[in-house]
Order: C-alpha cells, then structure tokens, then sequence
C-alpha cells in the first residue's frame, strides 16, 4: 500500500481588526479589570456601552467612557439547570440582567451563585474577574456580593 | 395610501419534531398547495420572496436551492430575506404597491432538527458581549417572564393556563406537533427546565413551511370570491441589549400595530406569536386586544414552532380562521430576534 502524503494546513485570517473607539476600550478594560459605561447623549450610562446613542443614533463620545460597577443590582434573573457547550459555566449557574452601580442600563451576564436558593431580585453581585484575562466578556462573571 | 392587497391562497406543512424531507422536499408539496388554492399557474407569479436562516442548515447560500421547490425556469424575479417568511410576505406586499405587477408568492422555512437551537440562536446576538456568553433563547425568555412576574402582571398559573388552552385549541389543527388536554395543577408540578420557565412555557423548536399567494384587489376576486385582505401591515425594531430596553412591555408591537390599524376596528381573532407563555399577556397589552378577542385558536407556536415559517404560520391561521368563519377581522403577528425585539402587525379582513 503506498504512502498516504499528510499535508498540514493552517487556516488563518491574515488580517488584523479593530473593535472601534469604544468596544475596544469597554473589552481592554475588562483585561485590565475594570467595567465601562458610556454616556449617552441624554447624560445616561450605558452598559455595555455603545458607539451610537440608542435614541438619536448620534456617534457617542469615547471621552464619555466612565467606570462602572464592580458592584450592581440583579433586575431579573433566570436559573440555568443545565448549561450548554457554549455557555460560560459548566454548572448550573444564573444569568441576570445586572444594574451596575453608576449605570443606567443593565448588562446581560452570568451569576455563579451555587444555588436557586441563593439567586432573587434585587440581590446585590459583584464582579469577579479571572486570574487570566484575554478581553472578552467572559474575563469576568458575577458572584452574589456577600460571598465576594 | 397603500393599495388594496389580498391573500387568494395559503398552504403549511405539519410541524415536525424531526422530518426525514429535505426543506425543499417538505417546500415542494407546500408552495403547489397555495398555488393549486389560488387557481393560478406557477408562471403567472410575478414576484416571490422567500424567508429562511442558512445557520439552520450550517450552509452558506442554502436559501437558493430552495428555489427548486418553486420553479426558476423560466427565469423569475425573485428575493431572500433572512427572517421569518412573515418578513419576505412584507416584501411581496412592498413590490405589489408599485402596481406594476398583481402576483406574488411569499413562503417560509427552516429546518432545525440537524442542529441544536440553544447554541445556534446565540450566534445571532451581539458578537463581542452576548455570543459568547451562549445567551440562548431559554435564558433570554426567562429573563423576561421573571420580569414580567415580579411586576405582578401575570402569575405562574396564567402562564400554564395559556400552555393548556393552546395545547386543548391544537387538538383540531392537523398542522401542530403538540396537543391535548393537560391539569393545570399537572403542569405546574412539573421541574423548572431554566426557572422561572418549565417545558409546558416553552416551544417546540420545528421543521416546517407555509406559503401564501398575494395578488392585487383586481386580480384578487377575478381568483377568488372570498380572499383575506391586508388593510394594514407594518413592522418595528428595537434596541438590541436586553438590558437596555423594559422587558415587561413591547413598545415595537405597539407602534406597529398602530401602523398597521388595529384600533380602527373590533377585533375578532388573534394569530400572535406567543412562543413563550409569558408573551401572550405582553402582546395582547401592547396591541389592545381585550377579554373578547379569540387568541391562538390554532394552538399557536407553543404547539407548532417550524423556524423562519411561525410568524408566516400566523397569517395562514388568521386566513383559515376569517374564511372557517370564526371572525370577520384578525390580527397576525410576527417576531423576530430575541424575545420580542423585532415585530410585525397585519390586520386582516374577510370579504363578507
């Protein structure tokens, strides 16, 4: 039987790109541990923050990025049983909509709580950020304020 | 003012759990249904529009061999959007204002049973802060019933009375997956499957397809001596973050189905696209549907979810229903992205 010829191949994008003059800082932050907002053209803080103002559609002002959190409040929440692949824990976890303290807008993220029991409106969280940061979104999860 | 449009055919699949067919092989019976109810031929079409997500398939462009279940040849004008069917009918309804042509053919499809939804559906969320959280439909409802509970607006129990009173309504509707009687005190004994959400509040996810055939007031009763009429249609969009916006209301379902006259006369039927319990209490509120409006007398997506054909699905019902008698006036209702960002209202009316 002859050789059968092994070819590696890379797949790569030869390119490089921005993330923009405030989704770029909102993730480097996150990096370097620290929460933005952004302030809209009505004086609001938006979190996460936005290029665009969500009522004018006017270019918001990456001067207006301001600190957030790292505490908030949970608006609502919802308990996951059982997490998929794609999810950011591997076990039964909460996500909420967090009001983080100085921001006018929720932020959609996870809440590692341990329990159900442990999870209710209104309940304060802090974020918790990984030892090792990449400035993603999931550099960060949320854990309920008392257990910090 | 718009011109006078009216729906002189319709056809649905059944909604599977799992069909063996290929999407054009399920489209193909489906598309020759709404145009064998027409009374037309498929070259007298003037314009058709499809809707359907190739994420579905996992294939680049899948949306153009669907074309085979319509017939390209000879050439036709044709179009694609990557919504829901309800969407591509908008855009039927469009290029039949030009006046220019008086035949169009709008469908819907999706086949979902070869991929899993829940890790699908977060690939069409914000990229950088939701995609890679999985944020899945499930979690997504659940954050608004949980919002929609704490404000005292709706209880636990309504949310599977709505379940029970679908599944009950399906029984008769040969196109729904699930049906039948169920105690409400049953379902509510039941797990949560993502609290505050157990399985009886949310949709199946489907492999299905509906078609409806549009044609211009002229046309429309030289084919047909009882067609649906449009007498409005419109749609709205929010902003995207989930945090960003009051979950509990639905400000787009209301300012399209003021554009689209809801008010302007009794209602009498509903066809909303209520796939999570919690959301009927949001659109009957946003559309000022009252006590008397008959909702989901097809059972709804709650027992019948065929991805990219529901909100279409909607229309077909509200005709069925007008033409079965059941009403005069009806409200069709569509929606798209994450729980009720996107939305569009048509009010339809029956010749007599």
């Amino acid at each position: 039987m002859a050789d059968i010829p092994i070819t590696t191949h890379v797949i790569e994008f030869p390119y490089t790109r921005t993330l923009g003059p405030v989704i770029g800082p909102f993730l480097t932050g996150l990096r370097d541990g620290q929460i933005l907002g952004i302030r809209s053209v009505d004086g609001r803080v938006l979190v996460p923050p936005t290029e665009w103002d969500p009522e004018t559609g006017m270019p918001l002002d990456p001067a207006g990025l301001v600190p957030v959190g790292p505490g908030g409040v949970v608006e609502t929440w919802a308990w996951v049983t059982r997490p998929t692949a794609k999810h950011p824990l591997a076990h039964p976890f909460a996500f909420a909509l967090v009001r983080l303290d100085g921001a006018d807008t929720a932020l959609m993220h996870a809440v590692d709580a341990g329990s159900i029991e442990s999870m209710a409106t209104g309940m304060r969280v802090t974020a918790k950020f990984r030892d090792e940061r990449h400035g993603h979104i999931t550099d960060v999860v949320f854990v309920p304020e008392e257990r910090a | 003012m718009p011109i006078d449009i009216a729906i002189v055919g319709y056809a649905q699949s059944p909604s599977w759990e799992r069909s063996e067919l290929t999407e054009v092989q399920f489209l193909f019976p489906v598309i020759a249904e709404a145009i064998a109810m027409a009374g037309i031929d498929r070259r007298d079409i003037d314009f058709t529009c499809a809707g359907s997500c190739d994420y579905l398939s996992g294939q680049t462009f899948a949306f153009v061999s669907n074309l085979e279940a319509v017939g390209a040849w000879p050439p036709i004008s044709e179009s694609h959007v990557e919504m829901d069917g309800a969407w591509a009918m908008y855009e039927a309804w469009v290029a039949l204002q030009h006046g220019d042509i008086d035949l169009a053919l709008a469908f819907g499809s999706g086949k979902s049973s070869p991929g899993d939804p829940m890790q699908i559906y977060p690939l069409q969320m914000d990229p950088y802060t939701l995609t890679p959280l999985g944020a899945d439909p499930t979690s997504l409802a659940a954050l608004q019933a949980r919002a929609l509970l704490d404000s005292g607006r709706i209880t636990e129990r309504e949310m599977a009375e709505v379940a029970a009173r679908n599944r009950r309504d399906a029984v008769a509707n040969p196109y729904a997956q699930i049906s039948g009687e169920e105690d409400v005190d049953a379902l509510l004994a039941s797990p949560y499957v993502t609290a505050p959400m157990r399985d009886h509040d949310l949709p199946p996810f489907s492999d299905g397809a509906c078609a409806v055939i549009l044609a211009t007031a002229d046309r429309a009763r030289a084919l047909s001596d009882n067609p649906v009429w449009i007498r409005g249609i419109d749609h709205r969009i929010e902003i995207h973050q989930p945090g960003m916006r009051d979950l509990r209301e639905s400000p787009s379902t209301a300012a399209a189905g003021k554009g689209a006259g809801v008010a302007d006369g009794p209602v009498d039927l509903a066809e909303l696209s209520v796939a999570y319990t919690h959301q009927e209490r949001i659109l009957t509120d946003a559309l000022g549907l009252g006590a008397g409006v008959k909702v989901n007398l097809s059972g709804g997506p709650l027992t019948a979810n065929p991805m990219m054909a529901t909100g279409l699905s909607r229309v077909a019902e509200a005709a069925r229903a007008i033409q079965r008698g059941d009403g005069r006036r009806a409200v069709a209702h569509a929606t798209s992205g994450q729980p009720l960002q996107q939305n569009l209202v048509c009010v339809l009316e029956g010749e007599r």
